[in-house]
């Protein structure tokens, strides 16, 4: 579904991804780990486009992304992506925050898209906060709407940039709670998280990344009781006291 | 100081009632286009190519950057004249005050653009949603809420910069505060009158302003 190859980008002299080779297929659910400054999250946003990558090419089902002239928006929601401050739109409620793209961009019949986006926030248990504004949410509610804003899209895969990170603590589970029902459902997921018990429950590989590099691909078990390089050792030395 | 005479006053309210109903269309018709040219002009300035944003930002510079007195006088006896062939104070009025005040507006509107987080539209552009469908639906709201304040002086500014077109003859509130003072040789009864008239109006903007402030508060 996403092939990466020899992808390469830099801000300025500095070079943030080195030469970055994986694949992504229908029913994975990628964890990326590693160190802050490692790259992690410059990785997804360039899968998401959201970045343009300096070299190396990005295919999305045999789509070049990586062309000039691809604009993240052809892509119409194929492509769902979560980010750590939730970035709700404060202007709608939570039920027009969820209906807006169905209905701009599909061009999906209002109703319709209501009732799909009830049947969503159900999902994400927030049946009963269909009217009320993002200010009013708490973090854990407000990325729980975020996770349901891009389901109505019904993309092909999800992409997580550390969705629990700004949360706090007693708020990190019910997120992680739906994430999980997700994955259990069978959908594509690339997740950047420091939450390695999450990560090896429900991932099928984890990546390690550190210097702009994937230091690491393995299942989780295997990576996380048996990791071969010495970073990827340090690191989980480090993060699983 | 002679005595104050509110009879003289009260003799010219007609002259200062016409003044006033030109005085409020100026100020509104040159708040409304002000406002159209003034996020029209936003948004070409922030266009992604240098070159076809350069004439805006020109407009910007040359409006912001010459005397309004001195627009009033080119537009009305240049500009105007040349387009419909005679001078007319009321068009060269409003469109010198719409010309002038849209180069302010269009930079508090850039101001609150991109006081709106780089987050929204990323979010929007996942969606799928198109650049100018982000702009009007996620952008904008918010920044309108963020400039409200600003925009609110640029009223009140524009309401009382109105009186400028008293130089061109335009029958609005000064121009007749300055012919009554004229008929009469009195200096306190006009000019404190038309002062007056014009701290109401912007008392009166200023209060519409709040009242719209807080009905857009209600999400945040």
């Amino acid at each position: 579904m996403i092939r990466v190859e020899h992808l390469q980008k830099k801000f300025g002299n500095s070079e943030v991804l080195k030469d970055i080779n994986f694949k992504v297929d229908e029913n994975d659910v990628v964890v990326i780990i590693g160190p802050s400054g490692s790259g992690k999250s410059t990785l997804l946003r360039c899968v998401a486009k959201l970045e343009n990558a300096t070299s190396g090419d990005i295919f999305f089902n045999d789509t070049k992304m990586t062309e000039e002239d691809h604009k993240l928006c052809e892509l119409k929601g194929k492509l769902g992506m979560v980010f750590q401050h939730f970035n709700l739109f404060p202007n709608l409620t939570v039920l027009q925050n969820i209906t807006l793209a169905p209905i701009l961009v599909k061009k999906i019949e209002k109703k319709e898209a209501v009732e799909d986006a009830k049947y969503l926030l159900d999902l994400v248990g927030l049946g009963e906060k269909a009217g009320a504004y993002p200010h009013s949410l708490s973090g854990g509610q407000k990325q729980r709407v975020a996770i349901a804003r891009s389901l109505a899209m019904h993309p092909q895969l999800m992409l997580f940039d550390e969705p629990t990170s700004a949360l706090d603590p007693e708020m990190v589970g019910e997120v992680l709670q739906v994430m999980k029902k997700l994955a259990n459902e069978g959908m594509t997921m690339i997740i950047v998280t420091h939450e390695m018990g999450f990560a090896r429950q429900v991932s099928n590989r984890v990546l390690f990344m550190d210097g702009g590099h994937i230091v690491e691909e393995n299942t989780p078990d295997e990576l996380f009781d048996h990791p071969i390089h010495q970073r990827t050792q340090d690191f989980l030395a480090k993060v699983l006291v | 100081m002679t005595s104050f005479n509110f009879q003289l006053i009260i003799d010219y309210l007609p002259y200062f009632f016409k003044g006033i109903i030109y005085t409020i269309g100026f100020s509104i018709a040159s708040i409304a286009l002000g406002t159209v040219f003034g996020l029209l002009i936003a948004l070409g300035k922030m266009l992604p190519n240098k070159f076809l944003a350069a004439p805006f930002k020109g407009y910007v510079g040359l409006f912001r950057g010459t005397p309004l007195l001195v627009q009033i006088l080119v537009i009305n006896f240049g500009v105007v004249p040349l387009v419909l062939g005679k001078s007319n104070s009321i068009v060269a009025g409003i469109l010198a005050l719409s010309l002038n005040s849209s180069a302010y507006i269009a930079e508090i509107f850039r101001s609150g653009i991109q006081a709106v987080s780089e987050g929204q539209g990323e979010a929007a552009a996942t969606l799928g949603l198109s650049p100018n469908q982000t702009m009007l639906h996620i952008i904008l709201p918010q920044a309108v809420k963020i400039i409200l304040p600003p925009l609110g002086n640029e009223f009140i500014s524009l309401i009382k910069d109105s009186s400028l077109a008293s130089v061109i003859s335009a029958p609005e509130v000064t121009y007749w505060a300055q012919a009554m003072n004229a008929q009469y040789y009195r200096v306190w009864e006009p000019y404190l009158t038309s002062g007056l008239i014009y701290l109401i109006l912007t008392l009166s903007i200023s209060s519409i302003l709040h009242s719209v402030e807080r009905r857009l508060a209600v999400n945040d």
